[in-house]
C-alpha cells in the first residue's frame, strides 16, 4: 500500500511542478516584458497577460513550502535554514516583484515605471534561478550532520549541479514566457515574443539535455534516464520546432510539458531521499525519517483531497474567464492612428482554442 | 546573540506585516459592503466609492501579501529547531491556510481586479465577498497556530519527547483561539472602518463629493460602533482565558508581584519593570483587576513571585517572568486608546443621527488623526500577547532560547535583518505615498468607466467589434 509519507512526497512534487508550470510563464513574462515591449503601453500589455493570475500561481510555492512544514518538518527545517542567504534573496525578489505588479501602473512618471520594470525583470530572473539552485542542492547533496543540521557555508550551497538546475529553469521560464506571450498578445508584442522564442528554445534545449545527463550522473546507479527525463527532451524539441509557427497553443503546451518533466524528473531521482547529505549517506533526510506522524499526515491528506480539486476548478475557471488576448487600447489622443491589431495564423486569437 | 537577533527579526517583520493584515481584512469587508450597496441601489456614486476604496485596499494588499511570505519562510530559516520540534502540530494549520485561504484570496482577487467589465455584476460582487471571507479564513488558521503556542492542546509527546498531533479538532476549539480569533477579526473591522472614516472625513473637510463621502462615513460608523464595543468586551474575556492558561502574562500586565485577593487595578504607575517591584501606582481602582482577570469581584490573582517559584519547581531553574514593562504599558495603551475610539465613535453616531456630521469641523479633524490609532492598538495587542508568552516559544513545551536555527550564524541574521529593514522602509515609504495620494484623489478621477452594460462598437459591415478594455496593471 502507498505509505502516506510517500503520498505526501508526491503531493509536494506536484505542487512544485504546478508552481513552475504556472508561475514559470509569469517569471518568463516578467523577464521579457521590457524586451518585447518597446513602449510603456506594450510593456503593460505584456504585464497584463499574467495580471489576473500571477498571485494565484505564486500560492503554489507557498503551499509547497507550508506543506513541507506540515508533512516533513525536518525537511522544512533543514532546507530553509541551510539555504539561508539564497532564500533571503528569493524573499527580496518575491517582494520586489510582487509589489511591482500592483504599483507600476499607479503613477505616470517614467522613472517610477522604469524602477518597477527593473524590479519585475530582475525579481523574475532571481527566483527561478535561486529556487532551482536550492532544488538541485537537495539531490546533489549538502553537508548535513547526524542531527540533520547543515554544517557548511554559503559557498557549499553553490553546487555545480544546483547551478545548472537553476540556469535550466531560468531558460525554461524564458521559453515558457515567450510561448505564453505569443499566445496571449497581438503584434507587435507577439511578433517580438515569437522571434525571441527561437534562440531561447535552442538555449533551453541545450540546458535540458545537459540537465538530463547530469541528473543521471548525480543520482548514480541508473544507466538510462527516467522516462520523464526523456519526455523533457522530447517536449523541448517539440517546443523548439513549434515556436514561431502559428501553433501558439501547442508551443505553449510543449514548454509546459518540458518544465513539468524537468521538475518531475528531479523529484523522481530524489525519492526516497528528500535531502542528500554529502557528509554521510546515513545522514540523508528521507521521506520516512523527516515525516510527521501518521495522524497529522492523515488529517492533511483528508484536507487536501477535499480542497485541492476545488482549487483546481476555480483556478481553471479564472484562466477561462480571461482567456482572450490582451490588446493595446486605442490611443485616446488619436483613436484612428493605428489599424486594429492583427493576429496571423490559423487559429482564432483565443487561449481557449489551444490544445489545453 | 543569535537568538536575540532572531527574536528582533521576528518581532520587526511580524509587527510590520500586521500593520497590513487587519487593514486588508477590514477594508475588504467594507469594500464588499459598498459594492453590495451599488449592486442593490445602482447609484453610480457607490460604484465610485467601491473603486475608490478598492484602490486603497489593493495597494495595501500588495504589501500585506509579500510581507506575509517573509513570515512563512522565517520559521524554517531562523527557527529550524522550533520547526523540527513542533512541525507535526504547527505545520498543519499553516498548510491548510495555503490550501483553503491563499488560493481563494489570490484567485478571486485577480478575478475582482480584472473582472469589472468581464463578469456579470452578481458574480463580480461574489468575488469581493469571497476575497473578504478568505482573508478572515486565513487569519483563522494563523490564529489556530498562534493559539497553540499560547496554550498547546490536541497533542501527545512521542518517544522522542516531541509533540505529535492527535486531535485536530482540539486546535480549533482551543479557548485561547476562539476568543483570540474573534478579538482579531473585530480589531480588523475597527481598523478598516477607522481608515474609511478618516479618508471620508478628510474628503468632507475639503468639501469634495461631500454627499458620497458622508455615505461612506456613515457606513464606517455603523461598522465601527459594534466592532469597537465587542473588541473591548471580547478582549476583556480573552484576558480571563489567558489568566487561566498563562498566569504570568496577566500578572505581568498588572505588575502584580504578590498574590492578591481582591485585586485593584492601577491606571498608571511610575517606575516599575522587572527590577522595581514597588512602583508608585496612581489611581487605584479596587476590585477591577479581580474582575478583569477572573470575572469575579473578589477573584484571586497569583503574583509573579509565586508563579516564578512554582515554575522553577515544575520546569527547573530559570526566569519565568515576561518583560513587565512591556506587559503593563501595552495593555494600557491598547485599552485606553480603544476607549478613546469608542468615545469618538459615539460622537460620530450622535452627529450622524442629527445629520450634522459634515458640519462638525472638530469631529472631522479628529477622525483624520484617528487613523493612527488602530495601528498602535494592534501592535500593542500583539506585544502583550507575544511578549507575555516569554520565556516560552510554546507555553510549557519549548523555550524560545532553544528554538533558533543551530546552523545559522549571527552574521547571517544581521545580514537578513538589515536587508529586511531596508526593504521595509522603502516599501513603507512607497505605501504611505501611494495611500495618501489615492486617499486624496477626487472621487470622479477614476478613468475606468462603467462599460458593463454597453455592447462593443458596431462597424460598417454590421459586425460587432468587441470593445478593447483599458489596461489594468
Amino acid at each position: 500500500m502507498l505509505h502516506l509519507h510517500t503520498l505526501w512526497f508526491i503531493i509536494l512534487a506536484i505542487l512544485w511542478i504546478g508552481f513552475f508550470v504556472l508561475e514559470g510563464f509569469d517569471f518568463g513574462v516578467g523577464m521579457l516584458h521590457a524586451i518585447v515591449g518597446k513602449t510603456d503601453t506594450e510593456q503593460r500589455v505584456a504585464i497584463n497577460t499574467v495580471g489576473p493570475w500571477w498571485d494565484g500561481n505564486e500560492v503554489w510555492l507557498i503551499v509547497a513550502g507550508a506543506g513541507t512544514f506540515a508533512a516533513f518538518p525536518s525537511w522544512y527545517a533543514t532546507m530553509f535554514s541551510a539555504l539561508y542567504l539564497p532564500l533571503l534573496l528569493v524573499l527580496a525578489a518575491l517582494i520586489a516583484r510582487g509589489v511591482a505588479f500592483e504599483f507600476r501602473g499607479r503613477n505616470n512618471d517614467p522613472r517610477w515605471r522604469r524602477t518597477w520594470t527593473m524590479c519585475l525583470s530582475i525579481g523574475s530572473l532571481m527566483i527561478p534561478l535561486l529556487v532551482g539552485v536550492g532544488l538541485g542542492d537537495l539531490l546533489a547533496g549538502l553537508p548535513i550532520n547526524a542531527s540533520h543540521n547543515f554544517t557548511g557555508n554559503f559557498f557549499d550551497l553553490l553546487t555545480p549541479y544546483g547551478l545548472w538546475t537553476g540556469l535550466t529553469l531560468v531558460s525554461l521560464c524564458l521559453l515558457h514566457g515567450a510561448t505564453f506571450l505569443s499566445m496571449r498578445t497581438a503584434d507587435p508584442v507577439r511578433g517580438r515574443a515569437r522571434a525571441l522564442a527561437k534562440p531561447i528554445g535552442w538555449a533551453a534545449t541545450g540546458f535540458v539535455v545537459g540537465f538530463v545527463i547530469w541528473t543521471l550522473a548525480v543520482s548514480g546507479g541508473n544507466d538510462v534516464p527516467e522516462p520523464v527525463a526523456v519526455l523533457a527532451i522530447i517536449a523541448v524539441l517539440f517546443a523548439l520546432r513549434l515556436v514561431g509557427t502559428d501553433s501558439d497553443g501547442w508551443a505553449f503546451t510543449a514548454s509546459a510539458v518540458t518544465i513539468a518533466s524537468v521538475v518531475g524528473s528531479l523529484f523522481i531521482e530524489l525519492y526516497p531521499n528528500v535531502m542528500v547529505s554529502s557528509t554521510n549517506a546515513a545522514y540523508n533526510l528521507t521521506v520516512s525519517n523527516a515525516a510527521s506522524g501518521g495522524y497529522a499526515l492523515k488529517v492533511m491528506t483528508i484536507v487536501t483531497v477535499l480542497l485541492f480539486p476545488v482549487v483546481l476548478i476555480y483556478q481553471g475557471w479564472s484562466f477561462w474567464v480571461f482567456r482572450s488576448r490582451v490588446l493595446a487600447p486605442p490611443d485616446p489622443e488619436n483613436p484612428d492612428s493605428k489599424a486594429p491589431p492583427r493576429v496571423t495564423g490559423r487559429r482564432t486569437p483565443d487561449l481557449g482554442s489551444g490544445p489545453a | 546573540m543569535t537568538n536575540e537577533l532572531a527574536r528582533w527579526q521576528f518581532a520587526t517583520t511580524s509587527i510590520y506585516h500586521f500593520l497590513f493584515v487587519p487593514t486588508t481584512i477590514g477594508l475588504s469587508f467594507l469594500v464588499a459592503l459598498l459594492q453590495t450597496a451599488w449592486y442593490r441601489n445602482g447609484k453610480p456614486e457607490y460604484r465610485k466609492l467601491t473603486r475608490f476604496f478598492g484602490a486603497l485596499l489593493l495597494i495595501n494588499v500588495a504589501v500585506g501579501v509579500v510581507t506575509g511570505l517573509v513570515q512563512e519562510f522565517e520559521f524554517g530559516m531562523n527557527w529550524s529547531a522550533y520547526s523540527r520540534f513542533v512541525g507535526d502540530v504547527f505545520g498543519a494549520p499553516l498548510a491548510m491556510e495555503g490550501l483553503a485561504a491563499f488560493f481563494l484570496e489570490s484567485t478571486f482577487l485577480g478575478l475582482w481586479i480584472f473582472g469589472w467589465d468581464r463578469l456579470p455584476k452578481a458574480v463580480h460582487l461574489a468575488c469581493i465577498w469571497i476575497v473578504a471571507g478568505a482573508t478572515m479564513l486565513s487569519a483563522m488558521f494563523i490564529m489556530v497556530a498562534n493559539s497553540w503556542m499560547q496554550h498547546p492542546v490536541g497533542y501527545a509527546l512521542n518517544s522522542h519527547g516531541q509533540p505529535e498531533l492527535n486531535n485536530i479538532g482540539a486546535l480549533f476549539t482551543n479557548p485561547t483561539f476562539l476568543w483570540g480569533y474573534v478579538h482579531v477579526i473585530l480589531a480588523s473591522l475597527v481598523t478598516g472602518s477607522l481608515i474609511m472614516l478618516a479618508v471620508s472625513a478628510w474628503q468632507i473637510r475639503k468639501q469634495r463629493a461631500v454627499e458620497s463621502f458622508t455615505h461612506a462615513a456613515k457606513l464606517s460608523v455603523i461598522v465601527l460602533l459594534p466592532s469597537i464595543l465587542l473588541t473591548l468586551a471580547v478582549g476583556s474575556e480573552l484576558g480571563v482565558v489567558e489568566a487561566k492558561y498563562q498566569p504570568a502574562k496577566i500578572a505581568a500586565a498588572e505588575a502584580q508581584w504578590e498574590t492578591c485577593q481582591p485585586c485593584s487595578f492601577s491606571a498608571f504607575q511610575i517606575g516599575g519593570g522587572n527590577n522595581d517591584h514597588t512602583p508608585s501606582q496612581i489611581i487605584q481602582i479596587p476590585h477591577l483587576l479581580s474582575l478583569l482577570a477572573t470575572n469575579s469581584f473578589n477573584g484571586k490573582v497569583i503574583g509573579l513571585n509565586q508563579i516564578q517559584k512554582e515554575d522553577e519547581k515544575k520546569y527547573g531553574p530559570g526566569n519565568y517572568i515576561p518583560n513587565v514593562f512591556i506587559q503593563y504599558w501595552s495593555m494600557r495603551l491598547m485599552a485606553y486608546i480603544a476607549t478613546a475610539v469608542l468615545l469618538l465613535t459615539l460622537w460620530g453616531a450622535w452627529l450622524l443621527n442629527k445629520g450634522a456630521l459634515a458640519d462638525s469641523k472638530w469631529f472631522l479633524r479628529l477622525s483624520c488623526w484617528a487613523v493612527v490609532t488602530p495601528f498602535v492598538m494592534n501592535t500593542a495587542g500583539w506585544m502583550l500577547t507575544e511578549s507575555g508568552r516569554q520565556p516560552w516559544i510554546v507555553q510549557g513545551l519549548m523555550k524560545t532560547i532553544n528554538a533558533n536555527s543551530p546552523s545559522v550564524t549571527s552574521l547571517d541574521i544581521w545580514i537578513s535583518l538589515v536587508v529586511f529593514v531596508l526593504i521595509y522602509i522603502a516599501l513603507g515609504a512607497v505605501d504611505v505615498v501611494l495611500m495618501t495620494r489615492y486617499a486624496r484623489k477626487d472621487l470622479d478621477e477614476d478613468d475606468h468607466e462603467d462599460h458593463s452594460e454597453q455592447p462593443g462598437s458596431v462597424g460598417a459591415d454590421g459586425k460587432t467589434t468587441p470593445r478593447i478594455p483599458a489596461l489594468t496593471y
